[in-house]
């Protein structure tokens, strides 16, 4: 608990003390265009379109946002992207086929999980040197590693579970098996509990991180769309506790949930097939990426409403924002 | 931890070179055998022989559910084990469906023939549940179904169901329809028939194709005279041995589209199909069979996923239990078609999308946007709970 409180004091210190005069970016990840697409925050407009690897996926910010890592899926490597020159400057040796990732708080160990081959690659990224590579269940595809570095969860598509893997150990201690489909998770700041989207279940599932068992399931039920076209995979929670943003794929919709009860507080309509979500720094700007439709939805979350609609590169994935860089 | 401990740690792991760390098993190991039966007749010889199906077509489905299965089991503890025949005639086949039986094997796979299955489901009686991944029969779905016959093949109906409702979707009502001699290709045709009734098209003209010359020499003589008739906006083909269908397309009188089972096909699965993570279980296959994955390989890898997917949430290996939980509510299967699939509790038919293909790309995934249904979109395709006189759950 300690830890997580130097921690989360260190994440504030650095990420939060925003200069006055920095912009804030969006970064889109096009998986059909091998492209990055960067908007500017503030204008809400496409300010550079950025050639990338092939399939570009997961993406991440270095914790001093410098650098961009992108899961170039086809390419069967991870990128770096600096982004002060917008050019990348190396690859890390992923494993094949990687297509979430999420790195420790420790800036170095990046989690990987290597789709085709049933594994969870450990990269060191420094060193890149490949420190484990964990045998999980078929179809790894979500990574999310808690606040306090203690688990890394790992959800594999095909054998319904969320793996916990112990980060001293590298070795998984438990399975727990939920809805089908299992796509991404998502830890609360205080890491007291995990959220985890099964896409074709069309549920969220929670999980108490201390005993490690399901405590709630929650359903999504919106007026005149076919429930199973309800496929929730993008999760995001506001650090105070209280919104959870979960994306509902085909069902076009963002679900907003009260983070405490779970109680489904409103649907949201965004653009087609919509898998990410990201919050700014800020918290006040929830942005979708919707596949189908090629394009992001910028809610602001204070209204909870959508308020504009961003035509980025085809079939947008991943999405990340910056609280700003120096220009 | 501090850090030279961490280093530690990362040295050893490193020294252990490319040997992955085991996961958690229970001491307690859970066992399930499968059986897989194939026996396939002779279908004759076909004019068209550039792309014959795969001796192994359905096996090798079988087979990488199995190791689906296994690599889902091993964190739990639970192991899958398969037994597979591949049968000289059909006595061979029911014999090694005895032995299987006898073998106190619960859960088998057929790749047979409609009259075969039939004869197999009497003698299996209710000592195993047997999965039909090949027959596509409608009757063993609207009248004769047995309480211990599930099946993962689509039937004739939902495949021209599929067809029926793009056609509506594209406006192409008038319908040229061509079929061969066969049972298979009348059954198919049949099914064709109602669903154009079903989905409000016209079938303009209804032939037989009868001839016997070789029409690699002269398909361009004797097709163009024979789809000569009243307009029609597409011709659609019912040729399930694949002997005369493909000289249809760029051969017809009008300069129209050809569907049905050659040109644009509906089959339980397709090479083209990549969406919803499809793309790693066409890596995998292939990995694996170093070929497509063909729609009974499909079938055939479902019955055994969806037996995984019971046994990891039922926690049991006996065949009632995971009957039950296969017909029940809760059952749902993630099998890379974008929507859960379920069985049909009233005739064990697996619920699924069809996709509509042409040999090298994927043009459509049935149930299409606007034909709706109370309970699931799904159930557009194929025979609905009213119309079928099976009530398996009861």
């Amino acid at each position: 608990m300690k830890i997580a409180t130097r921690l989360a004091t260190l994440c504030l210190t650095l990420g939060l003390s925003t200069p006055l005069w920095a912009q804030s970016l969006a970064y889109v990840s096009n998986e059909r265009d091998n492209t990055i697409s960067i908007i500017d925050m503030a204008s809400l407009e496409v300010i550079d379109t950025i050639a990338v690897g092939q399939r570009p996926r997961g993406i991440l910010l270095s914790p001093d946002e410098d650098l961009l890592y992108i899961c170039a899926s086809d390419d069967d490597a991870v990128e770096i992207l600096d982004l002060g020159t917008r050019q990348v400057i190396d690859t890390l040796p992923s494993g094949e086929d990687p297509e979430q990732f999420a790195l420790h708080p420790n800036g170095r160990h990046l989690y990987i999980a290597n789709e085709d081959d049933a594994l969870v690659t450990v990269l060191d990224v420094d060193t890149k040197r490949v420190l484990a590579q964990i045998e999980v269940g078929i179809e790894p595809e979500g990574m999310g590693v808690s606040y306090d570095g203690r688990w890394a969860v790992n959800t594999s598509e095909t054998s319904n579970m969320l793996h916990w893997i112990n980060t001293e150990t590298f070795e998984i201690e438990k399975n727990i098996v939920i809805g089908a489909r299992p796509r991404h998770v998502e830890f609360t700041h205080d890491d007291a509990l995990l959220w985890a989207s099964a896409e074709i279940g069309g549920t969220v599932h929670i999980i108490d991180v201390e005993s490690l068992e399901e405590i709630h399931t929650i359903d999504f039920r919106i007026p005149g769309v076919n429930q199973d076209r309800v496929q929730p995979v993008g999760i995001q929670l506001t650090s105070d506790g209280r919104y959870a943003f979960v994306a509902l794929g085909p069902a076009n919709h963002i679900a907003v949930v009260d983070a405490q009860t779970f109680e489904v507080l409103d649907y949201l309509l965004v653009g087609a097939r919509v898998w990410q979500v990201a919050l700014s720094p800020d918290e006040k700007t929830l942005l979708t990426t919707n596949g189908v439709s090629g394009d992001v939805s910028v809610i602001d979350v204070d209204k909870l409403e959508v308020v504009k609609t961003i035509s980025v590169g085809r079939f947008p994935w991943g999405v990340r924002i910056t609280s700003g860089t120096e220009s | 931890m501090d850090t030279s401990q961490q280093m530690r740690r990362l040295v050893y792991g490193l020294a252990l070179g490319g040997w992955l760390l085991a996961p958690l098993a229970n001491a307690d190991e859970m066992s399930l055998r499968y059986g897989y039966l194939q026996w396939q007749p002779d279908r004759g010889p076909a004019l068209a022989q550039l792309t014959p199906e795969p001796e192994d077509s359905g096996l090798q489905g079988a087979r990488l559910g199995i190791s689906d299965n296994m690599s889902t089991g091993r964190f739990l503890g639970q192991s899958h084990e398969l037994e597979s025949i591949i049968a000289a005639s059909e006595d061979a086949l029911l014999e090694a469906l005895s032995a299987m039986l006898e073998d106190d094997i619960g859960l088998i796979v057929l790749n047979v023939p409609a009259q075969t299955l039939r004869k197999a489901v009497e003698i299996n009686g209710d000592q195993a549940l047997l999965f039909n991944a090949a027959a596509r029969d409608v009757s063993l779905r609207l009248d004769d179904c047995s309480p211990y016959l599930l099946h993962t093949a689509p039937s004739h109906a939902m495949l021209t169901d599929a067809l029926a409702q793009w056609l509506s979707w594209r406006r192409w009502r008038s319908v040229f329809l061509i079929s061969g001699q066969t049972e298979d290709d009348q059954a198919w045709a049949d099914a064709f028939r109602r669903s154009a009734e079903k989905f409000a098209l016209r079938v303009v003209a209804d032939k037989e194709w009868t001839f016997e010359a070789d029409m690699r020499r002269n398909a361009s003589a004797e097709l163009p005279l024979f789809t000569q008739g009243p307009d029609y906006d597409v011709v659609v083909v019912a040729d399930e041995r694949n002997d005369f269908g493909d000289f249809v397309p760029f051969n017809t009188w009008l300069p129209r589209p050809v569907a049905g089972t050659q040109g644009m096909a509906a089959d339980a699965w397709h090479p083209a199909v990549e969406a919803w993570g499809a793309a790693q279980l066409q890596n995998r296959f292939h990995k694996q069979a170093e070929r497509h994955m063909t729609g009974t390989d499909y079938a055939a890898w479902a019955a055994i996923r969806a037996v995984g997917e019971a046994m990891t949430r039922t926690e049991s290996a006996d065949m009632p239990t995971l009957r039950d939980y296969l017909l029940g509510d809760d059952f749902e299967l993630a099998a890379f078609k974008g929507r859960p699939l379920s069985f049909r509790d009233w005739n064990g038919q697996l619920r699924q999308p069809v996709p509509l293909a042409h040999p090298n790309s994927l043009v459509g995934m049935a149930p299409f946007e606007g034909f709706l249904h109370q309970h699931t979109e799904l159930d557009t395709l194929g025979y609905d709970r009213p119309e079928s006189r099976c009530h398996l759950r009861d």
